[in-house]
């Protein structure tokens, strides 16, 4: 039963890394893309992930139900999201420096209350098994998944779609490539935009939540490594489109577990080069993907950090 | 080598002179003149399940002492921080005795400190304190290796696959130690068993010592311990992946209290408050300090639930062993697991061998390379 | 609200002198310490929530970070390496790009001194110091400025690679140190071997803060006359406003993009040789210290402008130095700072919705009262 996969693992490996890695990327990617195309930036989510680990596991603890914590770290996050969304409404507010405001306030607020529930262990979020087919424990512990990185794998699906056919991705659009034609329209681009926002930074805390509550499942004050941040910057890699964004949190998680794997099979001298794969493959991918003459297809207009 | 037991001796015997002092009554000293400061410094937060929350628990038995005042700073990073965080508790709390508690804040921090600063003392953990170095700074540490020696008697028993895992943090000696201790400790049981380790790179990193820990489940580990500042995910993460864990560091049973075998804890109560003793006394304590389980520097969990009758026969023979003092885990023949030759027949390097601050080799059985 | 109009704004509207000038430029000073004492304020709240009392946390804050000569030295001994990675974001924020990779321009710009001063051990210090100094500059020019030719030839997203390219950096750097470039010697703390005494650079005479503190200094003043007052500061202007119009004007823009993308990394560099030469004394792990990113913060605040990163630097220092003495004496933890700097930059970013609202400060306004 326990025989030596030897390489195989690798493959293997890397599809549990993308699973359980990805699930973070994906839900600030997702939300983030949904803040762009808006036309707004939200660089402080790496703050409100912080702060939605921080206060899912502390709430999972008290209430002992991870829902709950769930729950409460999407509130959070959407309390940041709305907080960024109606001061950088102000006119002349830069949109870019209220993030990285607001990404210290998130974390020195989440480190400040989280003190408390370092030690105590909060109740993890279920998953579920779809290895059952097979008798390789490998094969089960890499199909493990969890039912956030299903909600958010169809949540990719669905905001794709609800960009593209429905009225309120239409507003959406409008309002991020033309303030002025949003205007014209009788829409209110400040709400529009708060809204998006607001939203953005709920799927952020989520994204948190299951950083503290399934994997790696504690809550401390290390538990981002700038997944956030990270995520923020996907979301330019995927184009603002939310399909896309489930692809790059895949293939930023697949290739995350490249570095544990490669020193689990014996090729260990040099693994700092191997842990920054995730970071060179995506810098590949955009270079590969740029061009010059159609620099930024697919951003919205009104988007600072692209115009 | 034999400053290093000396001093420790040295330390060992005022340390008991000053716990007879202490449990007398204390009549002359207390009151008559104003307390002395100490300052404790951590590089991560305090309550990390870990290195540094060993050492908060070292720093609140002091703050337990009559006539001392603790002062802590945690998150202090190894830059000018570090240098600028002690001055600042010489300067506004009057410090006289700081303890920094991190392996990268002696050298340059620690020697550039000490120095404009006389009348202070600066205990290092961990640091190489050798003559020529201000004297006003003392290092010491503990032989926690034979600690992981012993996880790894306990790893023996318990693995099934002959395959036990290590996670770690940086290719450092003491962390180098500590494999192939455990490794050595495994073998003691059957000469079969590998030791599979992965380097995360940092000393606190979540994701990837999860990432790690089930790199080592998949590849067939059964038994998994680590050395990276707080353990807590590694031993969430392995017993999730229904794999024996030995602790560091601290006591993690509450995390896995069915999974957890043993686990090698730092026991920094008893050497902090003998260490405060001794300045309160107005005595100096030694520049290098060392010690082990028979100094009461470290000490072992107590075994899980799921130690077997021979598992903990053989521990405790060992620890028997251990506590005589002078254990000697690596000796020949032994080689590196490059080939080379470690230790001839009848060579050993005892826990208190200084060459083993400056091991740069995995043993043979160890998968897994130095850089 | 883009980088772009802030550029425009401050060109359109530049201080005259006399009286209207005088209430102009206060603006400028005057609507940020309000906003300061607002987030002070807003801090207030958050610590009387919890019973803890503000006075006594202020009292704190000026004396550890400013109410003493040591708490000087403290700040001062911070602000050295914000300063340059400071202006790592705002040298190329004039042409409307958003970097905020500047970390990896210092960690390698460490890296190369340190190894440069480990090869140069023996010689002179007059010949040593300029050469690791300028490999410094040289890898961290390299490195910014890749992010600009990207940008310009490739189309990629300066943002995103910039900050791949940090993380790429730092992976780097801990593979040279803790490999190829380690002293075997380094035991607990893989290092670069030693640098010679002799090549450690030292304190500003009296002072207890190292060289790295002017040389910010004089870097702040330096890019200030070069974006004011140079060609090539006005021309950048105008790319930064319009890339487009710019080129037709015959602007050579993509020269401006990569070189003020280079000497901002050339920068941050020098921050690497500083941690290096002036703390460190070798490279090692604790170049990664998040200096590049506390650099973004402060570019911003002083809305890219070189002169205004020195207070703002000087700011955050006191406040980081402060941190210490906060958590000892009011038993608060140490991300309490961390909190009042988020009040604090929320606020200050916020007052910039002020102005030209304060008739005030605005001269054409004062006849139509």
């Amino acid at each position: 039963m326990d025989t030596e996969l030897g390489y195989s693992i690798i493959p293997l490996a890397i599809l549990g890394g993308a699973i359980r890695v990805s699930t973070p990327f994906l839900f600030v990617s997702l939300g983030e893309a949904l803040t762009e195309r808006s036309g707004r930036i939200n660089l402080g989510l790496e703050g409100t992930l912080v702060f939605g680990a921080m206060s899912g596991y502390a709430v999972a603890y008290l209430t002992n139900s991870p829902w709950l914590g769930v729950g409460a770290a999407m509130i959070c996050g959407a309390l940041f999201g709305l907080i960024h969304g109606v001061i950088c409404s102000l006119p002349r507010v830069n949109d870019i420096a209220v993030g990285i405001a607001m990404m210290i306030l998130g974390m020195g607020l989440a480190f400040y209350f989280g003190k408390p529930y370092v030690q105590p262990v909060a109740p993890d979020l279920p998953a579920i098994g779809f290895g059952w087919w097979s008798d390789i424990p490998q094969v089960r512990a890499a199909l493990e998944v969890n039912v956030l990185f299903l909600i958010g794998a169809v949540l990719a699906v669905v905001l794709w779609w609800m960009l593209r056919s429905t009225r309120i991705g239409l507003i959406l659009r409008v309002v991020g490539d033309s303030t002025d034609a949003a205007r014209a329209m009788g829409l209110r681009p400040a709400v529009v935009r708060t809204c998006a926002t607001a939203v953005g930074g709920a799927f952020a805390g989520v994204g948190g939540a299951y950083l503290s509550l399934y994997y790696p499942g504690s809550w401390n004050e290390g538990i981002s490594s700038g997944q956030g941040l990270m995520a923020v910057a996907l979301v330019i890699f995927a184009r603002w489109n939310p399909l896309a964004c489930f692809g790059a949190a895949l293939l930023f998680g697949g290739a995350g577990a490249l570095g544990p794997v490669l020193q689990s099979v014996g090729i260990s001298e040099g693994y700092y080069l191997f842990f920054a794969a995730p970071y060179v493959l995506t810098l590949g991918v955009l270079i590969a993907t740029s061009s010059p003459t159609r620099a930024m297809t697919g951003a919205p207009g009104e988007l600072s950090i692209t115009k | 080598m034999s400053t290093s037991s000396l001093s420790r001796r040295g330390f060992l015997k005022r340390t008991a002179a000053v716990a007879g002092a202490a449990a007398a009554p204390t009549i002359g000293f207390a009151g008559s003149h104003s307390p002395l400061t100490v300052g404790f410094i951590y590089v991560g937060p305090k309550d990390d399940f870990g290195y540094n929350q060993a050492h908060a628990e070292g720093a609140a038995a002091v703050k337990a002492m009559e006539g001392v005042v603790v002062v802590e700073e945690e998150n202090v990073a190894e830059t000018i921080d570090v240098q600028k965080s002690m001055e600042s508790m010489i300067n506004f709390d009057e410090a006289k005795l700081l303890f920094p508690t991190s392996f990268g804040y002696f050298n340059p921090h620690v020697l550039e400190v000490a120095p404009k600063h006389p009348d202070v003392r600066f205990q290092h953990a961990a640091g190489l304190w050798t003559e020529g170095m201000p004297t006003n700074v003392g290092s010491y540490f503990g032989y926690i290796g034979m600690g992981q020696y012993l996880n790894g008697i306990t790893a023996g028993h318990a693995t099934k696959t002959k395959k036990i895992g290590f996670v770690a943090a940086k290719p450092i000696p003491q962390v180098l130690l500590n494999i192939n201790s455990f490794l050595l400790g495994a073998r003691q049981v059957d000469p079969e068993i590998t030791c599979q380790v992965i380097f995360t790179g940092e000393w606190s990193l979540a994701v990837k010592e999860a990432e790690a820990t089930n790199a080592l489940a998949d590849a067939g580990c059964d038994v998994i311990t680590c050395h990276v500042d707080g353990p807590k995910v590694v031993m969430e993460t392995a017993a999730g992946r229904d794999c024996f864990v030995c602790g560091y560091h601290a006591n993690q049973s509450p995390l896995a209290p069915e999974k957890y075998l043993t686990g090698a804890e730092w026991n920094w109560a008893g050497v902090y408050t003998g260490m405060v003793q001794t300045v309160l006394d107005g005595g100096t304590i030694d520049n290098f300090v060392r010690g082990g389980l028979a100094d009461g520097f470290i000490k072992m969990s107590p075994l899980g639930p799921a130690v077997s009758d021979a598992s903990r026969a053989q521990f405790e023979a060992v620890k028997a062993e251990i506590m005589a003092g002078g254990f000697t885990a690596i000796k020949g023949p032994l080689k590196d697991n490059t080939g080379k030759v470690i230790a001839a027949e009848g060579e050993g390097f005892a826990e208190d061998d200084i060459a083993l601050e400056s091991m740069d080799y995995l043993v043979e059985g160890v998968i897994g390379s130095t850089s | 609200m883009t980088l772009s109009s802030t550029a425009e704004r401050t060109t359109t509207a530049r201080p005259g002198l006399g009286l209207a000038g005088l209430a102009r430029r206060s603006e400028a000073v005057l609507l940020p310490i309000g906003a300061l004492l607002v987030g002070f304020a807003l801090f207030s709240l958050f610590l009387l929530v919890q019973g803890k009392s503000p006075t006594d946390f202020f009292a704190l804050v000026y004396r550890a970070g400013f109410g003493t000569a040591f708490s000087w030295e403290n700040t001062l001994s911070r602000t050295a390496p914000l300063l340059l990675a400071a202006l790592c974001v705002a040298l190329p924020a004039r042409l409307g790009l958003v970097v905020i990779g500047g970390e990896g321009a210092i960690v390698l710009g460490g890296v190369g001194a340190g190894y440069a001063g480990v090869l140069l051990s023996g010689t002179s210090a007059f010949i040593a110091l300029p050469i690791m100094l300028l490999i410094a500059m040289g890898i961290g020019a390299l490195w910014i400025g890749a992010v600009g030719a990207l940008r310009h030839y490739r189309g990629v997203n300066e943002t995103i690679a910039s900050l791949l390219m940090a993380y790429i950096a730092i992976a780097l750097m801990n593979h040279l140190v803790e490999g190829p470039l380690r002293d075997p010697a380094s035991l607990n703390k893989p290092s670069t071997a030693p640098l010679d005494e002799a090549l450690r650079v030292g304190n500003v005479p009296g002072w207890d803060v190292h060289w790295g503190l002017a040389f910010g200094v004089i870097a702040c003043l330096l890019m200030w006359v070069l974006i004011e007052k140079t060609t090539w500061g006005f021309a950048a202007q105008i790319a930064g406003g319009n890339a487009r119009a710019a080129q037709v004007q015959g602007l050579p823009v993509g020269k401006l993009i990569i070189g003020f993308a280079a000497l901002g990394g050339a920068l941050a560099g020098l921050a690497g040789f500083f941690e290096v030469a002036a703390v460190h004394g070798s490279a090692n792990g604790s170049l990664a210290s998040g200096y590049g990113y506390t650099g973004i913060l402060i570019a911003f605040l002083a809305r890219h402008n070189p002169l205004a990163i020195i207070p703002v630097a000087v700011l955050l220092a006191g406040f980081e130095a402060s941190s210490g003495l906060v958590q000892r004496r009011m038993d608060l933890p140490d991300a309490t700072v961390l909190v009042l700097q988020g009040f604090v930059f929320v606020a200050i970013l916020m007052s910039e919705t002020l102005y030209g609202r304060f008739k005030i400060f605005t001269p054409e306004r004062w006849r139509s009262a």
